[in-house]
């Protein structure tokens, strides 16, 4: 019975996270456009080179979602601030682990629409040759973006009470997701370049490993880190 | 209803937000019906209504949607939501987003979410800021009616004026510890003739 309130409160979380931002607009589009010169950019200082180009798809690529989802992961905890909305989502009864959840889940669903955008345009600036295989290419993309959202939505959670926690969210985020973004990166070049199972079997074990172990580590530590 | 009196800054906010769980006091214990606010966190949320000098609403959403959502995750009936905004007159806004709203009709709004929870402990803070007259009315019905269901209220106030009639009692309190009131604190708390010092095992509180 407990289980399903949370569901409730989870599914509840998701549609008022997804319907502010849908109807905010100026959410959005920040973060695709960030992502999309991000990648404009990179793609303009490789030059006309098709070789150099496919071979810097995958870090740019995932530089972009690192940058734009940050900047995702400050706006989800920005809307509970503004007007004390927070305090009201604490006071409500239930367990706080359906708090992250929903947070954690509206954050992959904005974070996977800003992907289908940068990636689409990152296909056509870096003249990347889809392989026949794209749904495993989707596979270790999901992986990826999974281990960047558990630990941005925790630690925007962390920082959220903070002045400075536009700082403080990048300063903790970024040496926390190197392993995650090493191992994203790596297995979507390798698979990319055409290595299909051999160099990418390895990243793509270990970014499903740091899967776990983040999910694990943000769902067990919210509670203690939207306390005050 | 127990009315709390102090100075800025002498702990009475801190007192309503460590009672409601927000936050975790560095000493001591509370009870709230009889469970630990520390330890039994998610009973006491489930006792508790909070009234915040922050509206606690979300901009984006319309009135009935942010109400929507307040029952979805206390677990009350959606049904009860048009009778909630109809008492306290936003009926005409409802579909209408909160962004819009004057501060006054946002503080009514969050009334209409305790109406919606009907808590056993309300805990109130300021209350009566940015409410007109009927805004006032309002709060002051719905703390009656919580009183004769068996409800209790504690209420941080700086003029007692706008309580006049719901106020049982009230407790001043000085750095953060229950005080005696000298003249100078019954002067700050206006004309209450009821400006007496109790502790605050009121309201469930212990």
């Amino acid at each position: 019975m407990a289980f399903r309130d949370d569901v409730r409160r989870i599914r509840a979380i998701v549609w008022k996270d997804l319907t502010t931002e849908r109807r905010s607009k100026a959410g959005f589009s920040a973060v695709a456009a960030l992502g999309v010169t991000i990648l404009v950019l990179f793609g303009l200082a490789l030059g006309p080179d098709g070789k150099a180009l496919q071979s810097a798809a995958a870090g740019a690529l995932w530089l972009a979602i690192l940058f734009a989802s940050v900047l995702a992961f400050n706006r989800s905890y920005q809307v509970e601030l503004d007007g004390g909305a927070l305090e009201a989502l604490l006071l409500y009864p239930g367990s706080r682990w359906a708090i992250f959840a929903g947070k954690l889940i509206a954050n992959l669903l904005f974070v996977l629409a800003m992907l289908v955008i940068v990636v689409a345009v990152g296909i056509v600036l870096f003249a990347v040759r889809v392989p026949a295989e794209w749904a495993a290419l989707l596979g270790i993309m999901m992986l990826g973006v999974v281990g960047i959202v558990s630990l941005g939505t925790f630690y925007a959670a962390m920082s959220s009470r903070s002045r400075a926690r536009e700082v403080l969210l990048p300063l903790l985020l970024y040496p926390m997701l190197i392993p995650v973004l090493l191992a994203s990166m790596e297995a979507t070049k390798a698979f990319l370049l055409g290595d299909l199972l051999n160099a990418s079997g390895a990243w793509v074990q270990m970014l499903s490993l740091f899967d776990v172990i983040f999910l694990v580590a943000t769902f067990l530590g919210f509670e203690y880190v939207i306390e005050v | 209803m127990v009315g709390l009196l102090g100075h800025n800054g002498c702990g009475k906010s801190t007192f309503l937000r460590i009672v409601a769980t927000l936050l975790k006091a560095s000493a001591g214990d509370c009870f709230v019906y009889g469970a630990n606010v520390k330890s039994d966190g998610d009973v006491v949320r489930h006792h508790v209504g909070f009234f915040s000098h922050v509206p606690g609403l979300y901009d984006d959403l319309s009135a009935r949607e942010n109400l929507a959502f307040a029952a979805t995750m206390l677990g009350f009936p959606e049904a009860d939501i048009d009778a909630a905004l109809e008492r306290v007159g936003l009926t005409h806004v409802a579909h209408e987003r909160v962004r819009g709203f004057s501060a006054g009709m946002q503080r009514r709004l969050s009334l209409a979410r305790l109406i919606l929870q009907r808590p056993r402990l309300l805990l109130l803070d300021e209350p009566y800021n940015n409410l007109d007259v009927a805004g006032i009315a309002l709060m002051n019905g719905f703390i009656r009616e919580l009183n004769a269901a068996g409800g209790a209220a504690v209420v941080v106030l700086h003029d007692l004026v706008p309580a006049q009639g719901v106020l049982d009692r009230t407790v001043t309190i000085r750095d953060g510890r229950v005080h005696t009131p000298t003249a100078a604190d019954l002067r700050h708390g206006g004309d209450s003739p009821q400006a007496i010092t109790l502790p605050v095992g009121a309201a469930g509180i212990s």
